[in-house]
């Protein structure tokens, strides 16, 4: 019987040896010594777009990938060049980046930094990408920004919101454009005092990982300097759905405020939840009980429906801004797609750009000489006013919206107001903010 | 006769994976990465089939596994040294004693109540290194190395840069030989080569096992137990020093996961994750020698090729097409590839398990028997 199997395996495996044998000391060429990892040689340049396509985040990816496209077709001269036209640097052209036509690879994080990583692998390894861009999730922008450092490639993130991304585990390949944590509290707290008063008590539902916790720490810190007091802060896994068991010991708390530091399903199953409870038609301490969640998208507020109206949030941008970048973007994908883009689809749009235009200027792809072009950047017209990619930490500087859910939506996407624009020196902080230190840049990695 | 038989399927089996840089060429699947991933996962499966495939019983547990071999090579680089020896020491090591003490617990019963506790087990290790253990795994994030890490064993590193795992000073990230043979850029690798030493070593003690008396009492478990207690045997050691071995097996390669890329998140002690590698060891052939191994690449191909192709891959593939059916041909395939790769390998998995339940080694067996039944009859009509 064994016998049996062994011949049959020997002859499969035998002709694949053989094969191999027979292929092996045929003509090879020596490898080229490159300046650095995956340095374009021919008339293109690939980028890698990595993105949540399965998971819990899975909508925030697709729009990801939409605006990626987009602005690989600006890129390559195609279309209408959206916020190309009104970025305040000139270098880019429109034939590709340094005249490589953009190509581009995808990959599916899976929200899971594990997977994140191995198809991070094999667009930096197989693809040869010299740029990987993406992730909707601090965990995972965290892990593969530190691969990307390993390998010598440039990381640009995209939805994370995570103090920890240019915090403590900030690399020296890795750049952010997205808001934190930190800016978030900062802009939200002079708000809510405004509209809630100074006397509240807060009770804080969080996501358990970090983001979640670096959330939390920055609105509690933000709000207990307007006078407010913290209850509780209780941890919710990422993967529940039922919130109820969670929302139910809130109104017996004392606390008259609910911070949700929930983002995507999370939000909008702990949101429901609440106001199904009717927390928010509650009296407590002579006060109107609110809720907040302080990170807000719209693509939430949509998963969310009527409960979001009156609820204020935090976000880096929303499509109803009315200056010239935001307004070409809105056009130009809108016309691509038949709607207007997400916060998500915007961050990663302006970084693929901000990418382009850092090789345009230094003139290469290395990692080195793009990173040196990106830090300290000042630059306009890409929807957020003027923004500042600071050097120490390669966190972007711009304004923060304050937003909340609209009373009356007019559309299916008119579902956030822009209450305040709050403005760029509100929110920025030290580089060796508490917050934000235990970590250290280190050297840029061009690789081999 | 018979050991002659193994020892020329070992050689074989060594040559072809030593050779894999080259012969996954033309399947867009020989970049390091992922090569090493189906070395590793391949020990993985090797390790669980000897568990289920030998004795039956159905542990999705596994990941535990995985994770503690993780956890524990991370904190060696981090504490010890980037040298990947005590690693992959301590990562066998700790899986050995988790699956001591889980599998003394969960062996005290059988079939489905054994795939539960496992399952238990499994859930509850995930949580403690997902939120209760952060100081230990560094939750959700995932354990990382820092430039402050002490490194007792190590000399100082290059200002600002983390140190690369090696094995004696060879780097595993490194490609020491880069040909271009017919046309295919090749990368060998330090990293895949150490795997790859590993998975024919794993190869090996799992034959031993499967040959060895050891490995037919274990048989002996699956085929009818209540027989063998009658017959005055007590099976629990076997059945736990089964499930220890292939405990170690899982931590080796969750060792080894964390020595090609130092990172260790929670999500790889998730129950997916075991639930994979009984796909893998199902997939490819259960209580076979090789069919783990060729389940483990299958899965991992799909997870990794397919899950990339895109529209835009698909249009370049169907360019000279006229466009309508360019179109066309793209709307058809691109449902199943890409994000859609779930749904082709979930539909692949159930083809096998119908058609085949002996897996792919089953596969191979009928054409094989084809080949050869037809050979023999084109013998006997010559002769004729």
């Amino acid at each position: 019987m064994s016998k049996l199997i062994m011949n049959r395996r020997g002859l499969l495996k035998s002709g694949a040896a053989v094969g191999a044998g027979v292929a092996l000391p045929t003509i090879f060429t020596a490898s080229s010594a490159a300046a650095y990892t995956n340095e374009p040689t021919g008339g293109a340049v690939t980028l890698g777009f990595n993105v949540p396509q399965t998971g819990p985040y899975a909508d925030e990816g697709a729009d990801e990938l939409r605006a990626y496209m987009l602005a690989v077709k600006h890129l390559n001269g195609e279309g209408d060049g959206g916020m190309m036209n009104t970025f305040s640097s000139k270098a880019l052209q429109g034939n590709g980046i340094l005249g490589k036509k953009v190509e581009y690879v995808t990959g599916d994080t899976q929200t899971k930094s594990d997977a994140a990583r191995a198809s991070a692998q094999s667009m930096i390894q197989k693809d040869g990408a010299v740029m990987i861009t993406g992730g909707s999730s601090s965990g995972v922008a965290i892990a593969v920004q530190g691969l990307c450092q390993e390998a010598g490639i440039i990381f640009m993130a995209g939805l994370t919101h995570s103090n920890d991304t240019t915090g403590k585990d900030k690399k020296a390949n890795g750049f952010r454009h997205f808001f934190n944590g930190y800016m978030s509290g900062a802009a939200l707290a002079p708000v809510l005092a405004d509209m809630y008063g100074t006397d509240r008590a807060a009770y804080h539902l969080t996501a358990d990982y970090t983001w979640g916790w670096t959330q939390q720490e920055s609105i509690q810190a933000a709000t207990e300097a307007k006078g407010w007091s913290t209850v509780a802060n209780v941890l919710t896994p990422l993967t529940a759905t039922d919130f109820s068991s969670y929302v139910a010991p809130v109104l017996n708390s004392g606390a008259d405020v609910l911070v949700l530091n929930h983002y995507g399903g999370n939000m909008v199953n702990s949101l429901t939840s609440a106001v199904q409870f009717g927390l928010r038609d509650k009296m407590v301490n002579g006060k109107n009980f609110e809720i907040v969640v302080p990170l807000y998208s719209r693509l939430m507020a949509r998963g969310a429906g009527e409960n979001v109206k009156g609820i204020f949030g935090s976000t880096n941008w929303h499509w109803s801004l009315q200056d010239e970048g935001s307004k070409a973007f809105v056009k130009s994908f809108g016309e691509e797609y038949g709607f207007p883009p997400s916060q998500a689809a915007h961050t990663t749009y302006c970084q693929t750009l901000l990418y382009a235009d850092a090789c345009e200027r230094a003139g290469t792809f290395n990692p080195c000489g793009v990173g040196e072009a990106l830090e300290g950047f000042d630059f306009d017209g890409l929807g957020n006013g003027p923004t500042h990619y600071r050097a120490e930490d390669h966190q972007c500087f711009k304004d923060v919206l304050v937003v909340r859910g609209k009373e009356n939506p007019t559309s299916e996407f008119d579902l956030l107001e822009v209450v305040q624009v709050t403005p760029r020196a509100q929110v920025e902080y030290a580089v060796d903010h508490p917050m934000f230190a235990g970590g250290a840049l280190g050297a840029c990695n061009p690789g081999s | 006769m018979k050991l002659m038989n193994d020892r020329t399927l070992l050689i074989i089996f060594a040559a072809f994976v030593l050779a894999a840089p080259l012969i996954f060429a033309p399947t867009g699947a020989a970049y390091p990465d992922l090569l090493q991933r189906f070395a590793i996962y391949g020990i993985f499966a090797i390790g669980f089939n000897i568990l289920f495939g030998l004795t039956g019983y159905l542990s999705f547990g596994h990941a535990a596994f995985l994770g503690v071999g993780s956890y524990a090579s991370v904190w060696m680089f981090k504490l010890l040294t980037m040298n990947i020896i005590p690693a992959l020491i301590l990562a066998v090591v700790m899986a050995g004693l988790f699956s001591l003490i889980i599998g003394y617990v969960s062996l005290r019963r059988s079939g489905i109540y054994f795939s539960i506790l496992t399952l238990a087990f499994a859930q509850m290790s995930y949580n403690l290194a997902y939120s209760v253990l952060t100081p230990l795994t560094n939750g959700e994030t995932g354990l990382q190395l820092r430039l402050d890490d002490p490194r007792y064993l190590d000399g100082a590193s290059v200002e600002g840069t983390l140190p690369s795992t090696n094995l004696f000073g060879l780097e595993m990230k490194e490609v020491f030989w880069n040909p271009n043979i017919l046309g295919y850029d090749l990368q060998f690798n330090y990293g895949y080569y150490v795997c790859a030493v590993l998975l024919i070593a794993s190869f090996y003690i799992a034959m031993r096992i499967f040959r060895s008396p050891f490995g037919l009492m274990l048989r002996a478990v699956k085929t009818n137990q209540n027989r063998l207690r009658y017959t005055g045997i007590n099976t629990r050691p076997y059945t736990l020093t089964a499930f220890v071995i292939s405990g170690m097996f899982a931590g080796l390669a969750g060792g080894l996961l964390a020595t090609m890329d130092p990172l260790a998140g929670a999500e790889r002690m998730q129950w997916t994750v075991g639930g994979e590698v009984v796909l893998m060891v199902v997939l490819g052939g259960m209580g076979t020698l090789i069919g783990p191994i060729l389940g483990a690449v299958f899965i991992k191909y799909f997870e990794n090729i397919f899950s990339k192709i895109n529209e835009g891959v698909l249009h370049s593939w169907f360019a000279i097409m006229p466009e309508w059916l360019d179109n066309t041909l793209v709307a058809i395939v691109s449902p199943f590839v890409g994000k859609g790769w779930h749904l082709t390998l979930g539909a692949l998995f159930m083809i096998v398990v119908i058609f085949l339940p002996g897996g792919l080694v089953d596969g191979a067996k009928r054409i094989g028997g084809w080949i050869t039944g037809a050979n023999r009859r084109k013998a006997k009509a010559e002769a004729e």
